[in-house]
């Protein structure tokens, strides 16, 4: 039920991130979405692609602090009170969201998670009928 | 002593440069030879083939061999000492945080001599019986607590031992005991003038102050302007070390022009630390002293690791004991911040317990306003979690460790592996960016 997402840990200083993307765009792989996170010192850099296991190795060979975590992707339509709606259905069941972000992909709205519990937030959704991606969706 | 002469000891603030040289040759002649009752000098002079009647002249001291910290810690506690344990009276040591701690023995009479120095000192800043000394410092195993406490009652002042800390108490004190003189790190005095802003207090409208004497943290000509500033009073430089004794071994006069070192108690040599020769007046090389009035532990051409350069012979003060320039690094990689002696295999030994971080690692000292500042940053080995709580933690748990070690907070930062600088294989260690090294 869940999906790849590419963890960066990035200092927040020029050129670390092109150094990054130049990695991906060499090998041919696409960013579906992207977002930053930062404090004072650093950040962290989390992506979805096409291929988060290639992407993967590719970073790690060249020296890069990169995780692979599991997150979840839910389709909503693209209607204002959709993501409200599903934020309310997965907290009310006492799942924390660590961080959130969002995006359109093909017409509709991605919400991009990650959960504690992760158990408990796929149960949620589940019960819920609620739409999730999976990788293939990106290919 | 009259209130109105300018010296505490004008028979020795005033000898003439030939006069302070037979003087010391006297001196040295007699401390050699009573080193040949300590174990470990007696051991070192025949190992040398040397014996105390060598020594004819001052430029033979050159014979002699070096004392190192090292040393210290080798004959651990008492196997330097010139005389048995029953004549000593106080002892002060070092943290001993890399290693054994450096134990330094005193007799009745080393503690009458040391507070004679630091009364001197007072002296000549212009403080006086009727003057009341409020000692911020840190009490106990640091010297400069007892150090300037028994100095300034030999001068006959009122004194304080407000010890450190309790900024509140320390600015009721000064204003309700007319506290005219402070003792205390710079960056205290700063501590403390932000302080007063707080409590509405204006040191110059609501307080007597008129001396600071500031020392054992290095600092620039530029940061003790500013203390001058604030506070509205001189502030003077102070240089000790726990190993002669403590503070009184070099102090400003009123020209603040370098530090006088009193050459009636020791011989000061400026040396090369890498050839151990001496360097010429001006240039900056390590400071060795050797003691020339102490019992207990007498040592000869002990190397401080503290470098400096001579700024000259003379002064208008009219006192000829040599003037030198503020403290301006050390030969070997010891950091001082805020008083506190810090050794960088102290923070690896921290780092390396964290299965989290990678090998490399990088100290960054730095004067923010007026206060030093320690940054660590340290590679992580693998993003272990996208967590930023989790990294926080992290964060402050090396943060709490190292705290721990080295007794100061550092500002910790986390930093991609492979971003800290590698020069020619070796690491970049220590950064110090301090107005005082610039």
């Amino acid at each position: 039920m869940t999906i790849k997402q590419l963890s960066i840990f990035i200092e927040n200083k020029g050129g670390t991130l092109i150094k990054v993307l130049d990695l991906l765009s060499k090998a041919g792989i696409q960013i579906i979405a992207s977002t930053i996170a930062d404090t004072k010192d650093y950040g962290i850099y989390r992506l979805l692609t096409d291929d988060p296991a290639q992407a993967y190795l590719i970073l790690k060979e060249a020296g890069i602090n990169v995780q692979l975590s599991d997150v979840f992707a839910l389709s909503i339509d693209d209607v204002p009170g959709r993501a409200a709606e599903a934020v309310k259905q997965i907290s009310d069941a006492g799942v924390s969201i660590l961080y959130l972000y969002s995006f359109l992909w093909q017409g509709k709205g991605v919400l991009v998670f990650r959960a504690d519990p992760s158990e408990k937030a796929k149960e949620t959704i589940m019960l819920n009928k609620m739409t999730f991606l999976t990788e293939k969706d990106f290919k | 002593m009259d209130d109105q002469s300018p010296y505490l000891h004008p028979q020795y603030e005033t000898l003439s440069p030939e006069d302070l040289k037979s003087l010391q040759l006297e001196r040295l002649q007699a401390t050699v030879k009573h080193c040949m009752n300590s174990p470990f000098y007696k051991k070192r002079f025949e190992e040398q083939g040397l014996k105390p009647e060598d020594i004819k002249s001052l430029d033979d001291i050159r014979k002699i061999p070096f004392t190192t910290k090292q040393d210290l810690r080798d004959t651990y506690p008492f196997g330097i000492a010139s005389v048995p344990l029953r004549q000593c009276v106080r002892l002060h040591s070092s943290s001993g945080t890399t290693g054994n701690p450096t134990v330094i023995l005193h007799t009745q009479k080393d503690l009458d001599e040391w507070a004679n120095q630091v009364a001197r000192n007072l002296w000549m800043v212009g403080l006086r019986p009727d003057d009341v000394f409020q000692n911020s410092s840190g009490y106990g195993m640091f010297t400069g607590g007892l150090g300037f406490q028994y100095g300034a009652e030999k001068l006959g002042m009122l004194t304080v031992p407000a010890a450190a800390g309790n900024s509140l108490r320390q600015i009721k004190f000064i204003k309700d005991f007319g506290t005219t003189a402070i003792h205390a790190v710079p960056s205290y005095v700063t501590r403390l003038y932000e302080v007063m802003q707080q409590e509405g207090v204006d040191p110059r409208k609501d307080t007597k102050l008129k001396v600071l004497a500031i020392g054992a943290e290095p600092h620039s000509e530029e940061q003790r302007k500013r203390i001058e500033n604030m506070m509205g009073v001189k502030a003077y430089n102070s240089f000790g070390m726990s190993e002669m004794c403590g503070p009184g071994v070099g102090f400003e006069c009123k020209e603040q022009n370098g530090l006088h070192f009193w050459e009636d108690y020791y011989i000061v040599e400026i040396v090369n630390p890498e050839t151990l020769e001496p360097v010429p007046d001006g240039e900056i090389g390590e400071l060795v002293l050797t003691t020339l009035c102490r019992e207990a532990m007498p040592l000869l051409r002990y190397r401080t690791r503290d470098l400096t350069r001579v700024l000259g012979h003379t002064c208008p003060c009219g006192r000829n004991h040599v003037r030198l320039d503020r403290m301006r690094g050390r030969s070997d990689d010891m950091m001082v911040l805020r008083g506190v002696n810090i050794f960088p295999i102290q923070i690896e030994k921290i780092l390396m317990q964290f299965k989290e971080l990678a090998n490399n690692y990088l100290i960054t000292l730095t004067t923010d306003e007026d206060n030093d500042n320690m940054t660590v940053e340290v590679e992580l080995e693998e993003l272990f979690t996208d967590d930023f709580q989790r990294l926080l933690e992290l964060q402050k748990e090396i943060k709490r460790r190292l705290k721990d070690e080295i007794l100061l907070t550092p500002h910790v930062k986390l930093v991609p592996k492979g971003t800290l600088p590698v020069s020619e294989g070796k690491a970049v260690r220590v950064v110090d960016k301090r107005k005082v090294y610039q």
